[in-house]
C-alpha cells in the first residue's frame, strides 16, 4: 500500500491500536509467566514500533542515497549499545559490591 | 535586613571575594577590556564589529571567530597548567606551595574542561567551519544561521567558564565531575554547576553544529564530488560528526540528570536512596570515549591534507584512511569501560573492553603508516607543517603505544589516575589534536588570512613545543610508574619525586616559550603582511578545492560551482586540460547576516547564570528570550539575499587582476 | 525573471530538503537522549529504597488511556498533513487543532498520574526508580509540550500566510516530531508501564 495516504494512516492507527490492547492485555491478564510475558510484551512493542516506524514516519519509501535509513540504523545501533552495555556492566559492578545481599 | 534571595539567589557579595591571583587575573581581564573598547570607539569600529563579524552568518567569519575564542582560552588553560606545575615543584614536605588545596583543585577542574570542551573543540570547529564548504565546492553551509547560533552558544558556555573565575567559585570536582563528589551534599556551591551549564550550553551548540555539517557534507557536494572523491580531511569531519551526533545527546542526559540530583534532590547518582554514582560514571564515560576520537579524527584528517603537499606526492592508501577512519569511530563506541577498570566490573567485562580498546590500534596504525608510505619517494619540503607532522608521529605514537599498555587490565590496576595516565592523554592530545591544528592552521594561515606566516618563527615554535613537550611529560610517565597519582597538590620528599616535576616545570616553560614564537610570528607575520601576501590563492602547490579560491575567499566562495572529476580534484584542474573562457556566472543567492544568534547567546548565557545562582527571575528571562528570539527568526520572511552578477563580475576581476 | 522564479524554486526544494533532513537528524539525536535515560532507568527500576514497587504503583488502565489518546493525535496529525497535501487551509488547522486539544489531553493525563503519585508520597526525591521514572516520563512530556508550544506559533503561520512551501515545510518538520513523540512513548509504555508493572 502506499504511504502517506488516508487509508494508509487509518489501517495503520487500527493496527497500532490492536497491538497495544494486545501487549495491554497480555500484561493486565498475566497470560504467561514472568519471562515469557516481558518477551511477548516486547515483541508486541518492538512489533507496534517497526510499525509505527513504516506506516507514519514513512521510513524505508525514499529514494537513493537512503540517508534517513542510515541514520535511524546508526541510532540504533548505538542505543543498544548504550542500553545493553550499561546493564551488563551495570549488573556485573552491582553483584560485585554485593549490594544484592 | 531585607531577602534578597528573591532578586539575587544566592549571589551575595561574598561570591566576589577572591584570593590575589583570582583578583589579578580578573583586574587584568577588566582592563583589557576596557582597552579593546576604548580602541574599538576611537577607531569607530564598532558597525564594523557588529555587522561584519558578530552578526555574521559566513562560516568563515565564524570560523574566524571560533580561532580567537578557543585562543583566548588556550592562554588561560596553558596558564592553569604552569601554575599546577610550578605548584607541584613547591608544595613537598613541610611546604605547602602557594595555592590552597581548594584552588588547586578548581585549577586542574578548569585546565580540563577548558582544554577539551573550548580549546580543542573550539580550535577544531574554527578550522571545520572555514574549510568544508570550500573542499566540497560549496557556498556554505546548510544552515548559516544555526551555524552561527552554534557559535554564540560556545561562547556563552566560555564566558560562564571565565567568569566563575570573579564571580563564585569553579568546580573542583575534575572536569569529568564525579559524584558524589559533584553532588549537592558534597560540592553544595555554585562550582559545579557552573561546570554543568557552561558543559551543556557550548554542548547544544556543538550538537547543533553536528547536525549542520552532516546536512552540508552529505547533501551539498559540489556536482562530481562522490563521497570517495571527497578529500581526507572531509571524511574525518563526517566521522566526527557521526560521533558527535551520536555521543553528545549521552552528555546532554548525563549532565543534566547530575543537576536534577543537586536542584530538586533527586536520586539518580546519590550514594543514598538506592542511587548509583557507578551509574555516572559509566555514562559519563560512554560520552568521553567517543568525545577524545572527536578531538583527533579532524586531527588525522589534517595530516591527510598536509602530508602529500609537502611531499608532492598522493595520499598513500585513501581507500583504507577511509576504512581505518570508520573502524576506529565504530570501536570508540565499544570500549568506554576501560576508563574504570578498576571500578569492580570483574574480569569477564574488563576483558571484553580491553580487548576491544587493543583493537583500536590496528586501524590507527594503519593511518600512521600511510602517512609514511605517502612521505616514502616523495619530494619533501620540511615546513613547520611538516615538523608538526613529525613531532606528531613520535609523540602521539609513544602516546598510543602507552594506551594500548594500559589497555591490558592489569596494567592499568597499577597505573589507573597515576602521572602514567596523564602523561598518555597529553601524548596523544599534545601530539596529535594540537599539533596537528597548529600544522593546519600554519598551513590554511595564508587561505584565511590572506598572508604567510613567518616560516622561521614557526620552525622555532614547533621546536620548543616538541622539545618542550618531552621534557615535560617525560617525567611524567616516570612519576606515574613510581606511584605518583593524578591532582596531587602536595607530597614528601622522602619519595624522590621532586627532581623529577622540576624538569616538568622546566618542560612546561620550554612550551611556553614555543608559545611566545607563536604570538611573535603571528605579530610579525601580520606586520609583514604585505610582503607575505598570497597574490595566487595558491602559496602551497595544493591539491584541494579550496586552494582554487583566493586568499581570502569571495564571501560567496565560488563565482562558479566547480565540477569535480578526480579525488585532489584542484590538483586535477591544475594539471589537465581545461575548457577555458569566460565563465557564465548567475546570481548567486546569499543567506543574510542576523542577530538572532547572539541575542539566543546572551540569553542563555543569561539562563545559565541564573541557574547556576538560583535567580529565578533571571531564568525565566532567558527562557522567554531564547523562545521569543527563536519566534521571531521563524516569522522573518527575507533571510536571504540575491548577489548581482555585476558584482560577481567585479570581485573577479579584481582578483584577477592581483 | 522566469529564470529568477526558477533558480529560486531550486533553490527552495534543496533547502526544504536539507532542512527536513536536518530535523530528521536531530530527532536522532534526541533519541539517543532517550536512550540514555531509557538506560537510567533499566539500571534503578528495581532501587526502591524499600519504597513500593513499579506494580504497587502503576495504574495500567490509565497509561492505556493515555497511549491510546496520543495515538489518535498521530492520526488526526497525519489527517492534517493529508490536508496540507490537498491545500485545504481550513482542514489542516482543524485536524492540527484536534491534535493540539489530544495533546493536552495526553499532558493532563501524565500531569494527574504524577500528582497522584507525589501527593501518595511517591514524588521523584523519595528513591532512584521514582527519579528515574518521572525523568524518563517527564522528559518525553516536556518534549509534548514544545510541540504543542510550536504548533500554536505554526499554525498561526498558517493562519496568516496560508499553506505556503515555508509553512509547509514547518508543518512537516512539526509532523516528525510528533509522530517520533509517539514512537518513543510506544517503548515507555511497553517497557515502564506493561513489563515493568506487571
Amino acid at each position: 500500500m502506499r504511504q502517506g495516504t488516508f487509508q494508509s494512516y487509518l489501517l495503520g492507527f487500527a493496527a497500532c491500536l490492536i497491538l497495544t490492547l494486545a501487549a495491554y492485555f497480555v500484561a493486565s491478564g498475566h497470560l504467561f509467566s514472568k519471562m515469557n510475558l516481558d518477551l511477548a510484551i516486547a515483541a508486541i512493542t518492538a512489533l507496534q514500533g517497526c510499525l509505527f516506524l513504516f506506516v507514519y514516519l514513512e521510513l524505508g519509501q525514499e529514494r537513493k542515497p537512503r540517508w534517513n535509513m542510515t541514520v535511524f540504523l546508526f541510532m540504533i545501533g548505538v542505543a543498544a549499545l548504550i542500553l545493553v552495555g550499561s546493564i551488563w556492566i551495570m549488573y556485573h559492578l552491582n553483584y560485585n559490591l554485593m549490594l544484592h545481599t | 535586613m531585607m531577602d534578597t534571595t528573591y532578586l539575587f539567589g544566592r549571589l551575595t557579595l561574598d561570591a566576589f571575594k577572591h584570593d590575589m591571583i583570582e583578583t589579578a587575573v580578573g583586574v587584568s581581564a577588566l582592563l583589557i577590556g576596557i582597552a579593546i573598547t576604548a580602541l574599538l570607539t576611537y577607531y569607530k569600529k564598532w558597525r564594523w564589529l557588529w555587522y561584519d563579524w558578530l552578526t555574521s552568518v559566513d562560516h568563515k567569519k565564524i570560523g574566524v571567530m571560533y580561532l580567537i575564542v578557543a585562543t583566548i582560552m588556550l592562554f588561560k588553560g596553558v596558564v592553569e597548567a604552569l601554575m599546577m606545575r610550578a605548584q607541584q615543584v613547591l608544595s613537598v614536605g613541610d611546604s605547602y606551595g602557594y595555592l590552597s588545596s581548594p584552588h588547586f583543585q578548581q585549577i586542574f577542574t578548569a585546565h580540563g574542561t577548558n582544554m577539551i570542551f573550548f580549546v580543542a573543540m573550539g580550535l577544531t570547529f574554527a578550522l571545520i567551519n572555514f574549510l568544508v564548504p570550500l573542499q566540497i565546492g560549496a557556498r556554505d553551509v546548510a544552515f548559516p544561521f544555526l551555524n552561527s547560533l552554534s557559535f554564540w552558544l560556545f561562547a556563552a558556555g566560555a564566558a560562564l567558564l571565565v567568569i566563575s573565575m570573579n564571580i563564585g567559585v569553579f568546580s573542583s570536582a575534575g572536569w569529568v565531575a564525579y559524584p558524589p563528589l559533584s553532588g549537592i551534599e558534597y560540592s553544595p556551591g555554585v562550582g559545579v554547576d557552573y561546570w554543568i551549564w557552561s558543559v551543556q550550553i557550548s554542548g547544544a551548540g556543538t550538537l547543533l553544529s553536528g547536525v549542520n555539517f552532516l546536512v552540508t557534507i552529505l547533501n551539498m557536494r559540489c556536482p562530481g564530488m562522490t563521497l570517495m572523491k571527497m578529500p581526507l580531511f572531509i571524511w574525518s569531519v563526517l566521522i566526527v560528526l557521526v560521533l558527535i551526533i551520536f555521543a553528545f545527546p549521552i552528555l546532554t542526559a548525563t549532565a543534566g540528570m547530575l543537576s536534577l540530583d543537586r536542584f530538586f534532590g533527586t536520586h539518580f547518582f546519590t550514594p543514598d536512596a538506592g542511587g548509583s554514582p557507578m551509574m555516572y560514571i559509566n555514562l559519563i564515560w560512554a560520552w568521553g570515549h567517543p568525545e577524545v576520537y572527536i578531538l583527533i579524527m579532524p586531527a588525522f584528517g589534517i595530516f591527510s591534507e598536509i602530508v602529500p603537499v609537502f611531499s608532492e606526492k598522493r595520499i598513500f592508501g585513501y581507500v583504507s584512511m577511509v576504512w581505518a577512519m570508520g573502524s576506529i569511530a565504530f570501536f570508540s563506541f565499544l570500549v568506554w569501560l576501560h576508563h574504570f577498570f578498576t571500578m569492580g566490573a570483574g574480569a569477564n567485562v574488563n576483558a571484553f573492553f580491553a580487548f576491544m580498546t587493543m583493537i583500536i590500534a590496528v586501524p590507527t596504525g594503519v593511518k600512521i603508516f600511510n602517512w609514511l608510505f605517502t612521505m616514502l619517494r616523495g619530494k619533501i619540503h620540511f615546513t613547520s607543517p611538516m615538523l608538526w607532522f613529525m613531532g606528531f608521529v613520535v609523540i602521539f605514537t609513544i602516546g598510543g603505544m602507552d594506551g594500548v599498555l594500559m589497555a591490558v587490565a592489569p596494567v592499568d590496576f597499577q597505573v589507573h589516575n597515576s602521572l602514567f595516565l596523564i602523561a598518555h592523554f597529553h601524548s596523544v592530545i599534545i601530539g596529535g589534536v594540537v599539533f596537528g591544528l597548529f600544522s593546519g592552521f600554519t598551513y590554511w594561515w595564508p587561505k584565511i588570512f590572506g598572508f604567510k606566516l613567518n616560516e622561521k618563527l614557526g620552525e622555532y615554535a614547533a621546536f620548543c613545543w616538541i622539545f618542550g613537550f618531552l621534557l615535560a611529560f617525560i617525567p611524567l610517565y616516570i612519576l606515574g610508574l613510581m606511584g605518583a597519582t593524578r591532582r596531587l597538590d602536595h607530597y614528601e620528599l622522602s619519595t624522590g619525586w621532586r627532581p623529577l616535576f622540576i624538569v616538568a616545570l622546566a618542560g612546561g616553560l620550554v612550551i611556553a616559550i614555543g608559545i611566545f614564537f607563536q604570538l611573535l610570528q603571528i605579530l610579525v607575520s601580520f606586520r609583514d603582511r604585505k610582503k607575505n601576501a598570497d597574490r595566487t590563492g595558491d602559496p602551497w602547490n595544493g591539491r584541494t578545492l579550496e586552494w582554487s579560491t583566493s586568499s581570502p575567499p569571495p564571501f560567496y566562495n565560488f563565482a562558479v560551482i566547480p565540477e569535480v572529476q578526480d579525488r585532489d580534484a584542484f590538483w586535477t584542474m591544475k594539471h589537465g586540460s581545461h575548457g577555458e573562457g569566460k565563465p557564465r556566472y548567475e546570481q548567486i543567492h546569499m543567506p543574510k547576516s542576523t542577530a538572532i544568534g547572539v541575542y539566543i547567546g546572551a540569553f542563555s548565557f543569561l539562563f545559565g547564570f541564573a541557574a547556576i545562582w538560583q535567580i529565578l527571575w533571571l531564568a525565566i528571562v532567558g527562557f522567554i528570550g531564547i523562545m521569543a528570539s527563536l519566534i521571531v527568526r521563524l516569522s522573518d520572511r527575507s533571510t536571504s539575499t540575491y548577489v548581482a552578477i555585476e558584482e560577481i563580475e567585479k570581485i573577479e576581476e579584481e582578483r584577477g587582476r592581483a | 525573471m522566469n529564470e529568477h522564479k526558477h533558480h529560486a524554486d531550486l533553490h527552495f526544494i534543496e533547502v526544504s530538503k536539507n532542512t527536513i533532513f536536518g530535523f530528521w537528524v536531530y530527532l536522532m539525536t534526541d533519541a539517543i537522549l532517550f536512550a540514555t535515560l531509557f538506560a537510567t532507568y533499566a539500571v534503578l527500576h528495581d532501587n526502591t529504597f524499600g519504597g513500593p514497587s513499579a506494580r504497587e504503583l502503576f495504574s495500567l488502565p490509565h497509561a492505556l488511556g493515555a497511549t491510546i489518546v496520543l495515538l489518535a493525535s498521530s492520526l488526526t496529525c497525519a489527517l492534517a498533513m493529508v490536508a496540507v497535501s490537498k491545500s485545504d487551509k481550513t482542514k489542516t488547522i482543524g485536524w492540527y487543532g484536534a491534535t493540539f486539544l489530544l495533546g493536552v489531553c495526553f499532558l493532563a493525563m501524565v500531569g494527574t498520574e504524577f500528582a497522584r503519585l507525589i501527593a501518595s508520597g511517591n514524588g521523584w526525591d523519595r528513591n532512584a526508580f521514582l527519579t528515574a521514572y518521572f525523568t524518563l516520563i517527564g522528559t518525553h512530556a516536556l518534549h509534548i509540550v514544545f510541540g504543542l508550544l510550536f504548533m500554536i506559533v505554526f499554525l498561526w503561520e498558517v493562519f496568516r500566510r496560508g499553506l505556503v512551501p515555508v509553512t509547509i515545510r514547518r508543518l512537516t518538520c512539526l509532523k516528525l516530531f510528533w509522530f517520533f513523540s509517539y514512537f518513543i512513548w510506544i517503548f515507555m509504555f511497553g517497557i515502564v508501564y506493561l513489563i515493568g508493572a506487571s
